[in-house]
């Protein structure tokens, strides 16, 4: 409280001697995380010194955090030390967490002007589905990705299939994956047909097929999941049969952060990975390679992913109004399109799509545009209260299917009876 | 009055240490036990006493039973290979064989490189495909590739081995330091007595090495339970928590899941298991080591 009554007692002083706040400038703390390969920390550091460069009365101290699950440690437990940072990217599913510990504050309080209101208004909707909850907005979407198909044309051509035709559906990317898998002399599997990472998070590709699969797995009051539901075994059933059944993906656990590698490497011909990869196999696929929505099922679907602005509660009125400004500079089509070009996460809004930058290049290159058109079919990511103790339970019970140690339907009803037990405080 | 002031000296000779010690060992521990009887605090919400209720708890979550078991296969797998090797290696490079400075770097540089840097080489040799295990595999045996950390039932030895190779290294210095502190006249008596090398070993070397196999053997057991870095990086304790230890878990259900209070009662286990693990030892080893 004292040191709440000193600040208001500066501000006090600083507006009454208009001189002394230009001079003083605020200071921001702001941690971010980089969960792909390519220049995302260098690019995120390069804006920022712009900003502050551009802009004298405030300095921000930009703080590489490490993953994502690290950047949300690394603020909860600055939180309860009582030294949060003013800003931070964390992922969009953390916003129920985030709100249960009590230390971010929603943007409506800062959203004033009309001006403001039409900026909020610009984002995608699929974006906003995990960035609003109880009619208030806690989260600006910035680093946001959803997975996306992309295939080795080579190895297409290669296996008498048509190149630039990846498969529509389920049943197309057994019967493609079939022909793509390649065995050499003693019989062993060169190439498999596709290769569906499951380390780490399998939740979030799960989601692309249970979504395409036309279920749910949590409401957006984000306290009820429906893990169980048949159609939710079904896919995970198929997501199994890939590699057991129809032997066109590697058995087990198929780790997240090698899969580009194994792609650039031709061990695989397809792989679902984020479009957060984009500009890494741009840069990295030695042959030919295309990007396509996600196969469909009864429906198109991907989940969105990827991480929000938040700013946070205990951050001085100043440092509030600073950190906003610095969101709104950042998320304008201008910078927003050179941080997906840098990274190839899908800009937020549909007018950084009509930038010159932007389109330059998206003519030169047509991939980037795919992440995009997935968007009408994109869903919220999977987030609940206590999102990272639901979604351990739910990536375990998909983890003991894959590895053959339970069935799809035993696995998934044990992960629902544990997180009905988990959440039963929240409704 | 001498008598007094000598006391004071005392006192402020060993409060630094005292400070720190307090501060950092053990009011952190009475704190865990205590919070282990408390809910988790959350927001707005004051951690409230509950009694045994996260005792409970724990003694229903299927996961702690399976990390506790994870625990010991990985304790079995990694002390006695870990020490056996140790001696071997200091045995070995205390002879007079060439390139004995080398052997003793090589040795030991596991110990001084980072965990966490070594566990990113050690999931390039496991990568299925074209990891190098998977290279030398199908390159010299025609082998197809094989997925050590993506399935149950080999990711424990998978990160058994890299915790083997990390710690032997270490042991092997304190093996060697109390090689090379052994008398040489024990070794010229046993050669005139014409006693065979084995012999040797077995009732002149051993036993003087049985202190230092103590103090290394309570270090293993401790290192069995601490050395969890590299499962963060090679597979944060999947596939369904198959290579998950009790010390990640905890760390997950105080720093992910945010279960404070659930992890404190983790680490009271942890603790008590240490202790008696500990006690136990020295009771066990107490007749046969015989300190000079």
């Amino acid at each position: 409280m004292r040191m709440l009554s000193v600040r208001n007692a500066v501000a006090t002083s600083a507006l009454l001697f208009g001189v002394a706040t230009s001079a003083a400038a605020v200071d921001l703390e702001f941690y971010f995380p980089v969960a792909v390969g390519g220049k995302a920390a260098d690019t995120i550091q390069a804006l920022t010194d712009e900003y502050v460069a551009a802009n004298s009365d405030v300095n921000i101290d930009a703080v590489y955090a490490g993953s994502y699950k690290d950047t949300v440690t690394k603020a909860l437990t600055a939180a309860r030390g009582g030294k949060p940072p003013q800003l931070s990217v964390i992922l969009s599913v953390d916003m129920f967490t985030l709100i249960d510990e009590g230390i971010i504050m929603p943007f409506d309080e800062l959203i004033k002007t009309d001006e403001d209101k039409a900026w909020l208004a610009s984002f995608y909707p699929a974006f906003m589905e995990n960035s609003q909850t109880g009619g208030k907005t806690y989260g600006i979407p910035f680093q946001r990705s959803t997975p996306v198909l992309y295939w080795n044309k080579e190895a297409f051509a290669e296996a008498g299939l048509d190149p630039e035709a990846p498969p529509a559906n389920w049943q197309e990317t057994i019967e493609m994956g079939k022909k793509l898998v390649k065995k050499d002399d003693s019989g062993n599997v060169s190439r498999w047909g596709v290769r569906i990472p499951s380390s780490g998070f399998p939740y979030w590709l799960f989601q692309g097929l249970t979504t395409q699969n036309d279920v749910t797995l949590a409401n957006s009051d984000g306290n009820q999941t429906y893990f169980d539901d048949p159609k939710v075994v079904e896919a995970l059933q198929y997501l199994v049969d890939l590699s057991q059944k129809h032997e066109v993906m590697a058995p087990g656990i198929i780790e997240w952060g090698a899969t580009p590698k194994a792609f650039f490497e031709g061990q695989t011909a397809m792989m679902w990975t984020s479009t957060g990869n984009l500009t890494n196999v741009r840069a990295n696929a030695p042959f030919d390679f295309g990007v396509g929505l996600l196969p469909a099922n009864k429906r198109r679907g991907a989940p969105t992913g990827g991480g929000n602005f938040y700013i946070f509660e205990e951050a001085s009125d100043e440092q509030k109004a600073a950190a906003f400004e610095f969101v709104k500079w950042i998320t304008e089509p201008e910078q927003s399109a050179k941080w997906t070009i840098a990274t190839g996460y899908v800009a937020p809004r549909a007018d950084t799509w009509e930038t010159d930058t932007m389109k330059a290049y998206t003519t030169d290159f047509p991939p980037a545009l795919v992440a995009r058109d997935q968007l009408e079919f994109a869903v919220a990511e999977l987030s609940t209260y206590e999102n990272q103790r639901v979604t351990a339970v739910f990536n375990d019970a998909l983890a003991a299917a894959i590895t053959g140690a339970k069935s799809a339907e035993e696995a998934l009803a044990e992960a629902q009876k544990k997180a009905d037990a988990i959440l039963k405080d929240y409704r | 009055m001498m008598h007094r002031r000598e006391w004071v000296y005392g006192w402020l000779f060993l409060s630094p240490a005292l400070v720190f010690l307090f501060a950092f060992t053990h009011y952190p521990a009475v704190k865990t036990v205590i919070s282990s009887f408390y809910s988790t605090p959350r927001g707005k919400r004051e951690a409230k006493f509950i009694g045994l209720e996260n005792y409970q708890t724990m003694l229903s979550d299927d996961v702690f039973w399976k990390v506790l078991g994870n625990n010991f296969w990985f304790a079995v797998g990694t002390i006695p290979i870990s020490i056996g090797l140790a001696l071997l290696m200091a045995l070995w490079v205390n002879s007079h064989l060439r390139g004995r400075t080398l052997s003793r770097v090589a040795f030991f540089a596991p110990t001084v490189l980072p965990l966490i840097a070594v566990a990113n080489i050690w999931m390039f040799f496991y990568t299925p495909g074209f990891g190098l295990i998977d290279q030398l595999r199908s390159g010299l045996f025609g082998l197809p590739a094989i997925n050590l950390l993506g399935n149950p039932d080999s990711v424990l030895a998978a990160v058994i081995v890299v915790a083997i190779w990390k710690e032997a290294g270490f042991f092997m210095i304190f093996y060697l330091a109390a090689l090379q502190s052994i008398p040489p006249v024990l070794r010229e008596a046993a050669d005139i007595e014409g006693a065979s090398r084995g012999y040797y070993l077995r009732r002149v070397l051993l036993p003087l090495l049985m202190p230092t196999t103590l103090f290394v053997s309570v270090n293993a057991v401790i290192n069995s339970f601490r050395l969890v870095d590299h499962i963060f990086v090679m597979t944060e304790g999947g596939p369904d928590n198959a290579s998950s230890l009790l010390l990640y878990y905890i760390y997950e259900t105080a720093f992910q899941y945010w279960q404070t209070g659930y992890a404190a009662t983790l680490t009271v286990v942890m603790l008590v298991l240490l202790s008696i693990l500990a006690i136990g030892q020295f009771f066990l080893f107490d007749r046969k080591v015989h300190y000079q």
